[in-house]
């Protein structure tokens, strides 16, 4: 990118301040506004939250390795797959890449020295850990069993912790809600001077996308759970068949929003797989503005699609050929993000870095997930496959394959600007394949054992006992999945200590936050205004590829020595 | 964060992340109106369910609905008009820098959300005596071996006689009765409770302008609060014909 600093530079300190040593003090930390620290607590939290809803995932895999079940009653296999559930969509998959990553970077990578509302962040980020904590909390006490979808009349009924649950999740929703908000008066009023709409980096785009979805979806979820609480607490009946209430406007209301929490969830990635393919194919992004119309239109078609989730409830056939229809046309915006991502690497001059490997990985498994999700839309096809390992499978490919390793190779691609220290590259690039494999492992077989018939949310299989094959070799890949989760766990926390100073660009990448701002950057991000004067994404890929001939050069004498 | 970036001048602070007032107001702004925007959609799901049931059950409805009083709701209505109108004077004259005004206005809004409150309290109370409320204990139309349903109220009896409830009869469907109550004090409660927050702003807000508190530089807090007080405002102007004036 091109853009000028404006004004007289001031001299150099000798000891270079930034975010993370401007003061050492808890309080400092604990109160801070700056969007930088508020980013590293949330990095930790939603950590420690997916740390939890991890142990719950493995405890379902150890059950479904013997066709009887093996640890665990069906009470408790329900409480563990409630809060499994629980966990990473509300308080993992929902927050995890605008809360860290965006709440870095936005600011930066506009050329604002803030958030627009810091207060608000910091507030949104305490009300994202009272909700998870109330959460956490209601498992402590006898835990949830109704599945993270709350249906009714199930979950009116049912005489576990719900009611504290749902508390926790509409707190986190408010939270996530004031992070929207946040984005959305940053992203509109907060830009330098000179970043036009379409000078933005993609990342910028999808997150806009993610926070008008954010604005016009949570509040609907909210409010559904709430009417839940009520009628737990007062007694009232609002979805109850008895008094002529209906249970599936329940669903209707849920899934207006949680459809399009699919997209809250996965947007955000997109935008962190334009920035890396762009950047490590040393060319920029193919067909830009097709890319950021796609987010925005995946935003709007996202909340017409949600009766594909019910096309087994009394919905009626024509609802649900439409909500078939737009559901295959919401396939194609995606589409043309794959399409133009993998145009951008032709001609580039690629190489495959840690965070590049983990783009790639999205890549694969993001169009597996995809196209899988188009049987699943078809009427006549969900129908045999709904509620089946099937659906599972399709969603983890996209949740797991799509966000998490989008994310991770956000963190791999941004750590040395959050942190200012390189991580071991040998490591990084072992963590990715390893996750590659062991998600392809856990969650490819559940497609094949779908397929046979196998219902999720079971704890055995005695029916039908030659499914055992399928969940072992599932239980193995799980097990692969989680020691590469843990990996980029220890040795990105090694780097903090002894990690190689990283420069302010290590990867030669474009953008703000890479050509304006020292490796941490400093609490006001920008030493001086910024004047952007031009495209964001001015790689070239003929001039840059003769970069990697002299590092590559570098790493060999190095070896030599 | 409060230390001012640009240089200093005599004007209104700005926020060390903006550039100048202009774009710290703007942004304020903006922030305001994305909030409202969720909160429509917050009361948006209720309306939807609203409408649904009162479709699918319309002569039920109608029937049920004869419980309410509409010269409260009415009251009611007028009551928050005029805050509407206060708070409008309010932000006028907090551009115009007139503090005096400007505290009266508001505090003559503090007055007519407690007046809202208090009218509400009557009709919640009265409904309450009437086993209307639709938790376990609700009791709706003729019972079968009593003569008559009928439960004085002390809510009631605190009222002239235009304002209570009348004792009509209890007319349609028991069921729907209670699932008509049920969203009435979920959607009435939850304006209720958005009433009460904006109470809490206004005190807020005064107890700031009062002590000369750095956040109030300019009237942008007021306009603010103004914006999400004519929200709650408008709920209000929906649910009352909603519930209070189904047609026959």
């Amino acid at each position: 990118m091109s853009a000028t600093v404006v004004g007289q530079s001031s001299a150099k300190p000798s000891e270079p301040k930034n975010y993370l040593n401007a003061d050492h003090t808890l309080k400092s930390w604990l109160l801070s506004v700056d969007h930088k620290r508020i980013g590293v607590m949330y990095l930790i939290a939603v950590t420690f939250f997916f740390f939890i809803g991890s142990i719950a995932a493995a405890m379902i895999r150890y059950e479904l390795t013997s066709p009887k079940g093996i640890l665990l009653s069906s009470e408790v296999y329900n409480k563990t797959f409630s809060a499994h559930g629980i966990l990473m969509v509300f308080q993992f998959l929902v927050v995890v890449v605008p809360a860290v990553l965006g709440n870095f970077l936005i600011p930066i990578m506009i050329g604002a020295r803030d958030m627009a509302y810091p207060r608000l962040n910091l507030l949104s980020l305490y009300m994202f850990i009272t909700g998870g904590f109330l959460i956490l909390a209601s498992f402590v006490l006898g835990g949830v069993d109704a599945g993270w979808t709350f249906y009714v009349p199930l979950s009116t009924i049912s005489e576990t912790q719900i009611s504290l649950c749902l508390v926790g999740i509409f707190i986190t929703g408010f939270s996530s809600i004031f992070t929207a908000v946040n984005f959305i008066g940053t992203i509109h009023k907060m830009r330098a001077p000179g970043m036009t709409w379409y000078r933005l980096p993609l990342f910028i785009w999808s997150h806009y996308a993610t926070a008008i979805v954010v604005i016009l979806g949570t509040p609907v979820v909210a409010i559904t759970l709430f009417l839940v609480v009520v009628e737990r607490g007062f007694g009232f009946g609002i979805f109850s068949p008895e008094l002529g209430g209906d249970p599936v406007l329940f669903q209707h209301l849920f899934w207006f929003y949680s459809h399009p929490a699919v997209y809250i969830m996965i947007l955000p990635a997109f935008g962190i797989i334009s920035e890396i393919i762009s950047c490590f194919s040393r060319r920029p992004i193919f067909g830009y503005r097709f890319v950021a119309y796609s987010s925005l239109s995946i935003a709007f078609l996202g909340f017409l699609v949600w009766g594909h989730h019910m096309f087994l409830s009394s919905q009626s056939v024509l609802q649900g050929i439409i909500f078939s229809l737009i559901s295959f046309i919401l396939a194609v915006p995606s589409a043309v993000k794959v399409f133009n991502w993998t145009l951008t690497m032709v001609k580039g001059s690629v190489h495959f870095s840690t965070p590049m490997l983990y783009a790639l990985g999205f890549m694969g498994l993001f169009v597996i997930g995809g196209l899988t999700g188009l049987y699943l839309a078809s009427v006549d096809t969900d129908v045999h496959l709904t509620g089946t390992y099937f659906i599972v499978a399709h969603f983890h490919y996209v949740m797991v394959g799509g966000t998490i390793l989008a994310y991770l190779g956000g963190i791999h691609f941004w750590w040395p600007k959050m942190f200012g220290r390189t991580y071991s590259e040998f490591w990084g690039r072992l963590s990715a394949m390893i996750i590659f494999i062991g998600f392809n492992l856990t969650f490819f077989p559940q497609f094949m054992v779908g397929y046979l018939g196998m219902p999720r949310r079971y704890h055995y299989y005695y029916f039908a006992p030659e499914w055992q094959f399928y969940h072992l070799l599932s239980t193995a890949g799980s097990t692969v999945l989680g020691f590469g989760f843990l990996l980029p766990a220890l040795y990105l926390t090694y780097s903090l200590f002894k990690g190689k100073k990283a420069g302010p660009n290590p990867w030669n990448a474009k953008g703000l936050e890479w050509e304006y701002t020292s490796s941490p950057p400093i609490t006001e991000n920008f030493t001086q205004p910024i004047l952007v004067t031009d495209s964001v994404y001015d790689y070239n890929p003929a001039e840059d590829s003769k970069m990697y001939e002299v590092d590559e050069e570098a790493t060999v004498e190095d070896m030599n020595k | 964060m409060s230390h001012s970036h640009t240089k200093e001048t005599d004007g209104p602070e700005v926020y060390f992340q903006y550039e100048d007032i202009e774009q710290q107001q703007e942004t304020y702004l903006v922030g305001m109106w994305s909030f409202l925007v969720t909160e429509v959609m917050f009361f948006g799901a209720l309306f939807l369910i609203y409408t649904l049931y009162r479709w699918k059950f319309h002569d039920d409805f109608y029937l049920v609905h004869e419980q309410l009083n509409w010269k409260m709701g009415g009251l009611n209505t007028l009551i928050l008009l005029t805050s509407s109108f206060t708070v409008a004077l309010a932000v006028h004259f907090a551009q115009k820098g007139n503090t005096k005004l400007q505290m009266r206005c508001l505090f003559a809004t503090i007055l007519c959300a407690f007046g809202f409150l208090a009218v509400k309290t009557f009709e919640y109370g009265a409904k309450i005596d009437h086993h209307l409320l639709p938790n376990h204990h609700f009791q709706y139309g003729h019972v079968e071996g009593e003569e008559e349903h009928h439960v004085e109220s002390k809510w009631d009896k605190m009222l002239p006689s235009v304002l209570q409830v009348e004792k009509k009869e209890q007319h349609g469907n028991p069921q729907r009765a209670r699932l008509f109550f049920s969203i009435y004090f979920t959607m009435t409660g939850l304006h209720g409770l958005h009433v009460i927050i904006g109470i809490i702003c206004f005190t807020a807000l005064m107890i700031l302008i009062k002590i000369k508190s750095s956040l109030i530089t300019d009237y942008v807090p007021t306009e603010m609060v103004g914006l999400y007080w004519h929200f709650v405002d408008l709920v209000w102007i929906f649910l009352y014909p909603l519930y209070y004036l189904i047609p026959k």
